[in-house]
């Protein structure tokens, strides 16, 4: 996606190196630096202030309101109604179960079918810029397309009857008699396809800095391959694991679009957003649909809360 | 990759390593643009409503995309919005990125946080937050706020700030502050120095930046169908024509932004790739 940010990152070293250097100068941290610095922040800050964390406080508000008196539909006030979380766990507990547990399968995929991939663009072919540059335009590509029509497009390539969906059968990943389109394996192959990217960019962002001389040094003291990975590579690449998974994770624990039934679920493959999306828009029961929104950003709030703690805020951005 | 001080036996294995990580690329990268080659050759089918089996060759929907009925209204829509939430958020994201690399301040750790937080919040959270809030604005009065382009804009603009901000930030941190210094030390004013220095270096990042957005504006869906009112965009008109069966010319509109954007996608890394190779030598 930041383009030209992965592709200025190479000699990050030297980058942060001219920074230091610079402290005295450019960094500013005198009073006049700090008032440069809060109206070039002000209106970024008050815009997120208001349409991104005044909307975070009205959907708990909206989560805390009853029926109104008057019984009509959609009209609610609020009264501190705590037992709207207790009645969306329990009416939705199994929509919860499967969007965390799609969300998992789906990471752990992502995170297999990228890291080969992501190393390839990030040290194996780094001899070659241009090639570089262009394997990584085409592991982005899928981002210029639609979401929908290439969820669309995976829908029609495996629907009955459709070659690819023949092959599946021979190899038995699918049975010879089965459907594909509509059961949960549809969905998470979804979910794992369309956040590939998510994955596949921090990591690659790790491993382009890893410096190659450590390759080396590991081989020229015999370790074998699998050894250089395991004791250098992997350890220096674990930044760009946790950003990745939990870019990947989030996303696809709160998507919808894929489980839907008009693309690649069925109603027995409903997650968390669907479920968003039919009591807030169709059934208008704002409170419920509330109540299940705060539940899952309270759950990406924890994890986010522990990957700062382990990570630091600067490695946020 | 400087020293070869391998020995045989490590390299011949080296050797099989790499021709699996190739293939294995090769398959990888087969895999992430099949749905791009369906897309696109199916925007050439020659099929009536529902573009779901093949029917035979023809340039029929290129040429008459209009035709299917609120296609291009949605498409109108989908750009007016991209556009003016682009300009915004590239240039509230920019000057933030600016303070947060240049200026250290106690709040950082905050405004880092803040920034992050709407790329980790699940879209159908934003979604449906804002919808709560201009709900809660309209029962106040406020028409102004009633679904539609505005509240649509407003939403774009949030989460593109922060994309914008990563983005940019990547640029201002490999400029180096000495070029600035020199500028103000032949006596230019900070406003010039902006303008004639800082801003030209920081192009590439800010025209990447305006670029990210734009595509994440139209792509986006789930924050947008919270938020539409009766306004359509591209996306929201290939939701609801999913139930039916999407048009092929719905095809044809994604497969030109496909093309369109991986041309200039592809030309900036070439020419990035040129102008490292000419300083390098």
């Amino acid at each position: 996606m930041a383009i030209a940010g992965f592709s200025a990152s190479p000699k990050k070293g030297g980058t942060r190196g001219n920074s230091k250097g610079a402290s005295k100068s450019a960094l500013k941290g005198d009073r006049k630096g700090a008032a440069i610095a809060t109206i070039l922040l002000i209106p970024g800050l008050l815009y997120l202030a208001l349409f991104f964390l005044t909307p975070l406080v009205q959907l708990v508000v909206t989560a805390l309101e009853s029926p109104d008196a008057s019984g009509a539909i959609g009209a609610y006030v609020y009264d501190f109604n705590l037992q709207n979380f207790a009645d969306v766990v329990s009416k939705y507990s199994l929509q919860i179960f499967r969007s965390f547990g799609y969300a998992l399968v789906a990471t752990i995929a992502a995170l297999l079918i990228s890291y080969p991939l992501a190393y390839f663009v990030g040290v194996k072919v780094r001899r070659w810029p241009l090639l570089q540059r262009l394997t990584l335009v085409l592991v982005i590509a899928p981002f210029f397309i639609s979401f929908l029509l290439r969820t669309v497009a995976w829908k029609q390539l495996l629907a009955q009857g459709s070659p690819l969906l023949g092959v599946l059968q021979t190899i038995g990943f699918v049975p010879h008699d089965g459907y594909f389109i509509g059961t949960p394996a549809a969905v998470i192959f979804g979910l794992t396809y369309n956040f590939i990217p998510f994955m596949t960019l921090p990591l690659y962002t790790t491993l382009e800095r890893l410096d190659g001389r450590l390759l080396e040094a590991g081989s020229d003291l015999y370790a074998n391959p699998f050894k250089v990975f395991t004791k250098i590579t992997l350890p220096l690449s674990m930044p760009g694991v946790v950003s990745g998974t939990l870019l990947t994770f989030i996303p696809i624990a709160g998507d919808y679009v894929n489980a839907s039934k008009e693309f690649l679920g069925a109603p027995d493959t409903s997650m968390i957003g669907n479920m968003v999306d039919q009591d807030f828009l169709s059934n208008q029961n704002y409170p419920y649909a509330s109540a299940l929104s705060v539940l899952l950003m309270a759950t990406i709030l924890i994890l986010v809360a522990l990957y700062v703690r382990r990570a630091g805020t600067e490695e946020l951005l | 990759m400087t020293s070869v001080s391998t020995t045989p036996r490590h390299r011949r294995k080296f050797q099989l390593g790499d021709s699996l990580l190739w293939l294995y690329t090769l398959v990888a990268l087969v895999f992430l643009l099949t749905p791009i080659v369906y897309t696109v050759v199916y925007s050439f089918n020659d099929s009536v409503r529902s573009n779901t089996v093949w029917e035979g060759f023809t340039v029929r929907h290129w040429t008459n995309v209009c035709d299917q009925p609120g296609l291009c209204d949605a498409v109108g829509n989908s750009f007016l919005i991209g556009g003016i939430a682009t300009v915004a958020s590239t240039i509230i994201g920019t000057m933030m990125a600016i303070a947060l690399v240049r200026y250290r301040f106690r709040a950082r750790s905050f405004v880092s946080l803040l920034l992050f937080l709407p790329m980790a919040t699940p879209e159908i959270v934003m979604g449906a937050g804002l919808a709560a809030l201009f709900f809660l604005i309209q029962s106040n009065g406020l028409e102004g706020f009633a679904f539609g382009y505005t509240t649509i804009i407003l939403a774009h603009i949030m989460f593109c700030i922060s994309f914008v901000v990563v983005t940019v930030k990547a640029r201002v941190q490999t400029l180096d502050p000495v070029l600035e210094e020199a500028a103000r030390d032949l006596y230019a004013s900070p406003f010039r120095v902006f303008r004639k220095v800082t801003l030209p270096l920081l192009m590439p990042g800010i025209i990447s930046a305006a670029l990210l957005s734009f595509a994440l504006s139209f792509d986006d869906f789930i924050i947008t169908y919270f938020n539409n009112g009766s306004t359509k965009t591209f996306p929201l008109f290939v939701y609801v024509s999913a139930a039916r069966g999407v048009p092929a010319e719905a095809n044809v509109v994604s497969s030109a932004v496909f093309f369109i954007a991986i041309t200039v996608v592809i030309v900036m890394q070439v020419v990035g790739a040129l102008r490292r190779k000419k300083y390098s030598a």
